[in-house]
């Protein structure tokens, strides 16, 4: 805009919205470099489109054997899965804030020693290295099927988002708060007790009631790998072709997510 | 902050009789929960190979030592699948996540009823795993990459246009009254108005989402779709530990990669 200004003394009637991206050189680099990685991917994606073309109407008539979702023949099954899945999803989350609250306290950089602080990093960074399922993988693997592997896995995950973000909380706190107790003579306990906690507990609550909501979403594919849970019945209706059962399925997981979430959200209004 | 009156001064105390009871109540409730679902867990436990674990984490881990270094030949192609189906399928939920958010953003809906279908949509794509997905649509599409760039896309709609509505409803409303004042049509005033104070959001969370993405399609494989989770499932079934090791190293370092692209791309833009 400006540009035009000064070429042109008297105000100029044209005018062109300023792009995203205001180095020239660098906006066209990606561009062109994204457009190269476009047509690469394409170009080497190995997709047999015959095959694609052919389940097209193989996929309209499995996705007519959705319907009507039939909630009734497996029920007694489909609820001991739901209900695995929501006590797996429940402890799995409790334990794992019981075990990120000192790790989180341990991780904040103003709280603890350097080498409590790199151990307790270097415990998030490697429970969230990899993703749940192959955590589940390996989890069935030591501990045998059933729900016990998944409680694991799911653990291992809470540990690494709950903690890293208490830590993160803890970090960006009011410090003068902790500063007027700790002047009191409060021992550690009381310290964090009196100073610390009230200032993360709301966004805590907030936090703790997501995560229920994606450990319960990721139990419902732990199953898949023999972890126990709903997976696992989705996983054997599939194989069985009960589409219908599968579609009940599906339904009933995405109510009890929009229920937690609602719930969560509601909870996250009501602590703040 | 009620203070009790006793013999030797006043005495300060953080909550209320009744603070503290109800807390009391609360933390009750939540260890009953606690502890009756940790009861459900271990009826369904066979504690015999629980006790096993150390020992059989410790058996697997030798297996695991070294890592099959020359396995990486084999693993270009897979990281290579992997790392498309997630651009790829974010591209797809970026262009789809557009239109989905200006309805269900309160400000830009046409009709509350728009609005109702596109937080339906928002909702269905974020509760479904990408991996049923990919389940799904490896029974309609064929296993490989297709399958799993569409469970990704299809995947990320919501949590895309969920992040990109918020943003839509948190624009500052006077640059857009501003742009209606020159008697600006109500397309133009989304591009001239609303866009440019979105695009950042737009662009960062494509990246954000790109990031998750990539983790969420190095296991698409273990059920056919595509990418390395193909591999790790092979070598996992068929035993060869060594190779699994490979596998996770290189799954490892790719994420760790994305995090980090993800987190510079980001930076530079916020």
């Amino acid at each position: 805009m400006s540009d035009t200004n000064s070429q042109t003394p008297s105000y100029s009637d044209y005018w062109k919205r300023p792009p995203f991206i205001k180095r020239a050189w660098l906006r066209w680099l990606l561009i062109v470099g994204f457009a190269i990685y476009l047509a690469v991917a394409l170009g080497t994606m190995d997709v047999d489109w015959q095959r694609a073309w052919e389940g097209l109407p193989r996929g309209q008539r499995f996705i007519q054997a959705f319907f009507p979702p039939n909630f009734a023949d497996n029920r007694g099954v489909v609820f001991d899965g739901i209900m695995e899945s929501i006590w797996m999803a429940i402890s799995a989350t409790i334990f794992g804030i019981i075990l990120s609250i000192p790790i989180g306290l341990g991780a904040a950089r103003n709280l603890a020693p350097s080498w409590v602080y790199f151990l307790c990093r270097g415990i998030i960074a490697s429970s969230r290295s990899f993703p749940e399922i192959i955590m589940a993988i390996f989890a069935v693997k030591l501990f045998g099927f059933g729900p016990f592997a998944g409680f694991v896995a799911l653990s291992i995950g809470t540990i690494g988002f709950f903690a890293k973000l208490l830590a993160e909380d803890i970090e960006v706190m009011n410090a003068s708060q902790a500063e007027a107790v700790k002047v009191t003579g409060s021992s550690w306990f009381q310290w964090i007790n009196y100073a610390i906690q009230p200032q993360v507990m709301p966004r805590m609550i907030g936090l703790s009631m997501y995560r229920l909501d994606i450990n319960f979403r990721e139990s419902a594919v732990i199953g898949i790998v023999g972890g126990g849970g709903i997976g696992a019945t989705l996983n054997t209706s599939f194989s069985r072709y009960e589409f219908d059962t599968t579609a009940a399925i599906l339904i009933i997981i995405i109510a009890i997510v929009m229920v937690l979430e609602y719930t969560s959200g509601y909870l996250r209004k009501w602590v703040q | 902050m009620p203070l009790i009156e006793t013999k030797d001064g006043p005495l300060w105390k953080r909550r209320t009789l009744k603070q503290s009871l109800t807390r009391l109540f609360w933390w009750m409730l939540g260890l009953t929960v606690a502890a009756f679902a940790w009861k459900l867990i271990s009826d369904k436990t066979n504690w015999f190979f629980v006790q096993s674990a150390p020992k059989e984490a410790a058996d697997i881990g030798s297996r695991m030592m070294p890592p099959d270094w020359s396995y990486m030949d084999v693993l270009w192609i897979p990281v290579w699948e992997t790392i498309n189906i997630a651009t790829l399928g974010t591209l797809i939920a970026m262009v789809i996540s557009i239109p989905v958010a200006f309805m269900a953003a309160r400000n830009t809906t046409p009709h509350p009823l728009a609005r109702a279908f596109a937080l339906f949509i928002t909702a269905t794509s974020r509760s479904v795993n990408s991996l049923i997905w990919a389940l799904i649509l490896v029974f309609i599409l064929g296993p490989g990459v297709l399958a799993g760039t569409i469970a990704i896309g299809l995947r990320s709609i919501g949590g895309f246009s969920k992040l990109l509505y918020e943003a839509i409803e948190e624009i500052n409303p006077v640059q857009v009254e501003a742009i209606e004042a020159t008697g600006a049509s109500r397309l133009q005033q989304i591009i001239y108005a609303i866009v440019p104070q979105v695009l950042p959001t737009f662009v960062g969370v494509g990246v954000f989402r790109w990031d998750i993405n990539v983790r969420g399609s190095t296991i698409l494989g273990l059920v056919g779709a595509g990418g390395i989770g193909l591999q790790l499932s092979g070598s996992i079934n068929t035993l060869a530990w060594t190779q699994v090791s490979m596998i996770l190293l290189v799954i490892l370092l790719t994420v760790i990669i994305s995090e980090w692209v993800s987190a510079k791309v980001r930076g530079a833009i916020i």
